[in-house]
């Protein structure tokens, strides 16, 4: 009963692209990208209270995976040289970094995103001469939504499993108190790298699967940091500790943004930055949380 | 039989030295105090040897494998376990996961069902099995104390150490607390703590190690070192009349 709802809802989202227009579809797709980046995220932040904001340094990453190398290798091919890149990337940052704690990390997170699209600038422009990049793939619009909703449910099943694990466990102690973890025998470096690759493979590839809808890449487009904040957002809106939380946070904010992006152009971030203080301020823990406390207290007061 | 070894253990801060060549032995099954007023290294040392921080010189062995260079993780599967002179609890957890914890990771590696029982194992012996479910950061400051005993139980620990965990507590909740330390050194476990209530540390440790700036001053039967010249200077200052 627990897998048939989650299941039958699958199918019927692989077959909603008979249903809708072609705008309809794009948001489908651009709602189901932001479900497994929030997903993929809260993979290793959701547990650990690391807030990462490199989402875009591995979502782009995919995306200029795909742009340099879709004319030299078969697709499959390209989605896995974006997994095993963003891997690597992720590997060398997490050695580097997940001993650094709370806004250090969060910084230097920050900081990475901005790195990586500079490295990506200057290596274009003095190297390769051009700057932009084209990319001609054979890939349809219902292609990258199928691939993509592969891919959340995919992550969402992902991270059931890591809930139930060793890991989960292990994550929740570190996001707790470190010094207890690693004194009941739980190997910090190991359980904070293995979920950091996990989750930032996650984001790369979200990045390889989209990239084909927007046919040219240049780096202040798929570098752009906004997607790193927006995806926090809506992980914390829904519960970033909760399997469901960040698809129940991801929906709703993803189509409150596109509609507000449409109707008031210029005045959309001021938007965006009322509803950061408004999620933070008002459901610190997530929606999840917020209705089990609510339903807490009403059964005390019933009792 | 000497389970616990230190030998010219050594602690710099920059140019404070908190521990200052300390070498002592604990045998096994023994109970020993750790005496010496604050800031007199005791902490630092419990530190060294639970892999905290890293030793600046010397050498901690357990069961003659040197604990020196290990990682806290790796000392916690070697068989240490410890409570914290702050208390340190995992409060978004419940009580049995808080305790589950050691079980998991430690060097038995217990999951699912049997991790579960060694838990439950470990809050009844400290009187918390009723509240199991309970999410551990709504409990009392006492009951805090007696989880993250509970916790250093559960990982079937051959060396706890206990750095203060009796400070704190009322009168009826110290008698209950001693009996319960006495329980466990009568099951085999090998106890280091740190303590200032010399009431417990008569009941329990017939012998203790005594610390002043870093330095070990006094190793030597409880009774003798209560009354030990250098031990009440310590304490109470020079020249004082005691």
């Amino acid at each position: 009963m627990k897998l048939l709802l989650p299941l039958v809802a699958l199918a019927a989202l692989a077959y909603a692209p008979n249903l809708v227009s072609d705008y309809g579809l794009g948001l489908l797709i651009g709602a189901v990208t932001y479900v497994t980046l929030a997903n993929g995220w809260a993979l290793f932040s959701g547990h650990t209270h690391y807030v990462s904001l490199a989402t875009v340094a591995f979502y782009g990453t995919g995306a200029y995976t795909v742009a340099v190398l879709n004319e030299t290798l078969p697709y499959p091919l390209v989605l896995v040289a974006a997994a095993v890149i963003g891997a690597t990337m992720a590997l060398v940052v997490g050695l580097s970094t997940l001993r650094l704690a709370g806004v250090y990390f969060v910084i230097f997170t920050f900081g990475l995103a901005e790195l990586v699209r500079q490295l990506i600038t200057w290596y274009e422009v003095n190297i390769t001469g051009t700057l932009g990049r084209y990319i001609f793939l054979d890939v349809t619009a219902r292609d990258i939504y199928w691939q993509m909703l592969a891919l959340g449910a995919a992550t969402i099943a992902l991270t059931a499993y890591v809930h139930r694990s060793r890991l989960g466990l292990a994550l929740r102690v570190i996001g707790d108190d470190e010094v207890v973890a690693a004194h009941s025998g739980i190997n910090l470096a190991r359980s904070k790298l293995i979920a950091f690759v996990l989750s930032a493979t996650i984001l790369t590839l979200v990045g390889a699967v989209a990239s084909p809808r927007s046919v040219y890449v240049e780096p202040a487009i798929v570098f752009n940091p906004t997607v790193s904040f927006l995806t926090v957002i809506m992980a914390l809106l829904g519960g970033a500790n909760r399997l469901w939380g960040p698809a129940l946070g991801a929906v709703p904010l993803f189509l409150i943004f596109e509609w507000l992006s449409s109707n008031f152009p210029d005045t959309y971030p001021i938007f965006l930055g009322l509803l950061f203080i408004a999620v933070v301020f008002a459901l610190p823990d997530g929606v999840l949380a917020g209705i089990e406390r609510l339903r807490a207290s009403r059964k005390e007061r019933t009792a | 039989m000497t389970l616990l070894s230190i030998s010219s253990a050594t602690k710099k801060f920059g140019g404070l030295t908190a521990v200052d060549n300390v070498s002592f032995n604990v045998a096994k099954g023994e109970i020993i105090g750790m005496l010496g007023p604050n800031g007199s290294g005791k902490t630092t040392l419990i530190n060294l040897i639970s892999g905290d921080l890293p030793a600046t010189s010397g050498r901690i062995t357990l069961a003659g494998d040197p604990l020196t260079g290990k990682r806290a993780d790796q000392i916690a599967r070697t068989g240490v376990a410890r409570t914290f002179q702050l208390v340190r609890i995992l409060p978004s957890l419940s009580l049995t996961e808080n305790v589950m914890i050691p079980a998991v990771f430690g060097a038995k590696a217990h999951w699912g069902e049997t991790a579960r029982s060694v838990a439950r194992d470990a809050l009844l012996r400290v009187g918390l099995a009723d509240r199991a479910a309970a999410n551990a950061g709504q409990l009392t400051y006492i009951d805090q104390k007696r989880l993250e005993l509970a916790r250093a139980l559960a990982a079937e620990p051959t060396l706890l150490l206990l750095d203060e965990w009796l400070a704190g507590l009322n009168p009826t909740e110290l008698a209950e607390g001693i009996a319960l330390i006495r329980s466990l050194t009568d099951s085999g476990i090998t106890i280091l703590m740190v303590e200032h209530i010399m009431e417990a540390v008569r009941a329990l440790c017939p012998r203790v190690v005594v610390m002043n700036s870093g330095r070990l001053i006094a190793d030597e039967t409880t009774e003798t070192a209560l009354t030990d010249p250098h031990v009440i200077a310590a304490y109470l200052g020079e020249g004082h009349d005691a």
